[in-house]
C-alpha cells in the first residue's frame, strides 16, 4: 500500500502530479526513477522546489529495483515516477511489478510517435513494452492523466 | 530609452492564462503589453516547452514569469534561465506583476525583479483588512 502511485509521465513532478495526483493520494514521497536525473544535481533542485513538502528522491532504475521492497514496507507513502515506458518496463522485470497497477499520463507527440489520447502518444517501441508489462509482467496498464478523467485500459490503448 | 535594453516578458502557463493575462494587462495598460509574450504548454514535451522559451528569450533582459512552481511551464523556465544572468524566472505570476512590469522595464533585472516580487504578494490582499 505505500506505494501509492506508478506513474509514466515524461514531465515527472509536475502539477498534475503534484496537485491532482498528490491531493488525492497524499504522498510522503515522490520516487523519481531516471538514470539521467539521478547523476544531475541541479535538475534533481529543480524538481525538489515543486514538490515540498512532500520529499522527492532520485534514483537509476537498477537502484529502484532494489529498494521497490523496501518502499512498499514502510509506512511513509511513495508515488514512483518513471519519464517513459521503457523505463517503467525495466523497473517492472522478472515480475518486480506483479500485481501492480500503472497509471499512464503524460507522453506527448515526437518523432514516431503516434496519438492514441490527447496526453498520450506512442512509439511502437512504447507499444511493445506496453504489451510487455501487461501480459508478461503481469501488470495491470491504463491511462488516465487526472484521477477524475476516464481510466483507458491497456487493450484498448493497444487496439487490441 | 534604447529599446534594446528594455525588459522583455514571457509568460509561460497552462492552457489559456498567458493569454488571457496579457489580453487583461493589454485592455488595462494599452499597447505597452506588446512587450509580453504568451506561451501556452498545451500539446508540448517539456522538451519542446523549453526550447520555446530558448529561441523566444535570445538575448537581452528578459523575464519568464511562469504560472506555477510546481508545474511544467516553472521547469522548463527555470531551465531554460539557469545559466544567463540576463534572464530571470518568476513563479506565481499574476496581474499585479505584470502591470507593473510594462511600466518598469526600464530598470535593470536586479531591481526589477525583487520590485515585481513584491508588486505580485502586495496585489492579493484579504478585505475588509483583518483586524
Amino acid at each position: 500500500m505505500p506505494i501509492v502511485l506508478f506513474r509514466v509521465d515524461e514531465r515527472l513532478v509536475h502539477g498534475q502530479v503534484v496537485l491532482a495526483w498528490g491531493n488525492q493520494l497524499r504522498p510522503d514521497r515522490y520516487v523519481v526513477v531516471d538514470d539521467d536525473l539521478a547523476v544531475s544535481d541541479w535538475e534533481q533542485e529543480l524538481y525538489r522546489l515543486g514538490a515540498e513538502p512532500a520529499e522527492v528522491i532520485f534514483t537509476t532504475v537498477e537502484e529502484a529495483r532494489a529498494h521497490l521492497d523496501e518502499w512498499r514496507e514502510e509506512a511513509a507513502r511513495s508515488i514512483v515516477l518513471t519519464r517513459d515506458v521503457g523505463a517503467m518496463r525495466r523497473l517492472a522485470g522478472g515480475g518486480r511489478l506483479r500485481g501492480e497497477k500503472v497509471n499512464l499520463g503524460g507522453q506527448h507527440h515526437g518523432p514516431e510517435r503516434d496519438e492514441v489520447l490527447s496526453y498520450l502518444h506512442l512509439t511502437a517501441a512504447d507499444r511493445e513494452a506496453l504489451r510487455a508489462l501487461g501480459e508478461d509482467e503481469g501488470v495491470e496498464v491504463s491511462a488516465r492523466d487526472l484521477p477524475d478523467a476516464h481510466k483507458v485500459p491497456l487493450k484498448s490503448l493497444l487496439g487490441s | 530609452m534604447n529599446e534594446a535594453r528594455l525588459a522583455r516578458g514571457i509568460v509561460v502557463a497552462h492552457g489559456t492564462m498567458a493569454e488571457g493575462l496579457i489580453d487583461a494587462v493589454r485592455r488595462i495598460a494599452g499597447g505597452v503589453a506588446d512587450a509580453l509574450v504568451p506561451v501556452s504548454n498545451e500539446g508540448h514535451s517539456p522538451q519542446e516547452l523549453r526550447a520555446i522559451l530558448e529561441q523566444l528569450a535570445g538575448d537581452g533582459p528578459v523575464i519568464v514569469f511562469a504560472d506555477l512552481l510546481s508545474g511544467s511551464c516553472g521547469m522548463a523556465a527555470m531551465v531554460s534561465c539557469k545559466d544567463s544572468g540576463g534572464r530571470a524566472v518568476l513563479c506565481g505570476v499574476n496581474l499585479p506583476i505584470l502591470l507593473d512590469f510594462v511600466f518598469h522595464r526600464d530598470l535593470p533585472l536586479d531591481e526589477l525583479v525583487p520590485r515585481l516580487e513584491g508588486k505580485g504578494r502586495e496585489g492579493i490582499r484579504r478585505l475588509p483588512e483583518a483586524s
